[in-house]
């Protein structure tokens, strides 16, 4: 299974989102074509209500530990039901800068 | 000095730190380089640790407060999260009131030693 299928199974499951986007970004950056380096996900989730924005990032970083191991960057935008429902949309992941590591 | 302490006293020592991938000035990757520019844009000195410059850190930091990427942004010594969440706090007006107080505080302080 890719990096990007389990990362949509085991966040589906841990926090039976109202909304979820696992998008590969790695093409944006310097890695092979078909890489799986980079990802956004965008989740909304009533399991994040009442919760910081550390603890919402905390919670994912847990559930995604073994392919945090084996990716490069995750960037990661977390929204209660209601928030999604208000924003709708999340914001654009930076331009590489080459730094790598 | 162990590495871990090291960490430690920055964090604590440094009203507002940025762990992260090159410099302000010369970021070596884009989301340290969005973080950094939140930052610069509050209008107040930070400091800031280039990871790349510093192998032990870059391997101990995510243990340190157990959060596995970078960049790292802490306030008053605690961890405010990554750049997904500095630049929504931007966003909010948060970070800027957070930063503000912070350095007021550290100041204060310095004054009064």
């Amino acid at each position: 299974m890719s990096i990007q299928a389990t990362i949509e199974r085991k966040l589906q499951s841990a926090l039976e989102p109202v909304h979820l986007e696992v998008i590969n970004e790695s093409h944006m950056h310097n890695v092979p074509p078909g890489s799986e380096s980079h990802f956004k996900v965008v989740v909304a989730s009533k399991a994040f209500e009442g919760q910081p924005l550390v603890a919402r990032h905390r919670r994912v970083n847990e559930i995604l530990a073994e392919e945090l191991q084996q990716i490069h960057a995750l960037a990661l935008h977390t929204y209660t039901f209601d928030e999604w429902q208000e924003q709708g949309f999340a914001p654009q992941s930076p331009p590489c800068h080459g730094g790598g590591g | 000095m162990d590495v871990m302490e090291r960490i430690d006293q920055t964090v604590k020592n440094n009203p507002v730190v940025i762990f992260m991938k090159g410099t302000p000035q010369m970021p070596m990757c884009g989301f340290s380089s969005r973080a950094a520019q939140a930052l610069m844009a509050c209008g107040q000195e930070f400091a800031h640790v280039n990871v790349l410059a510093d192998p032990e850190i870059f391997e101990n930091l995510p243990r340190y407060a157990n959060w596995p990427t970078f960049p790292q942004i802490y306030i008053n010594g605690e961890l405010i999260g990554g750049c997904d969440i500095t630049l929504e706090m931007y966003q909010k007006g948060e970070l800027q009131r957070m930063v503000q107080e912070a350095v007021s505080r550290g100041r204060s302080e310095a004054g009064e030693s």
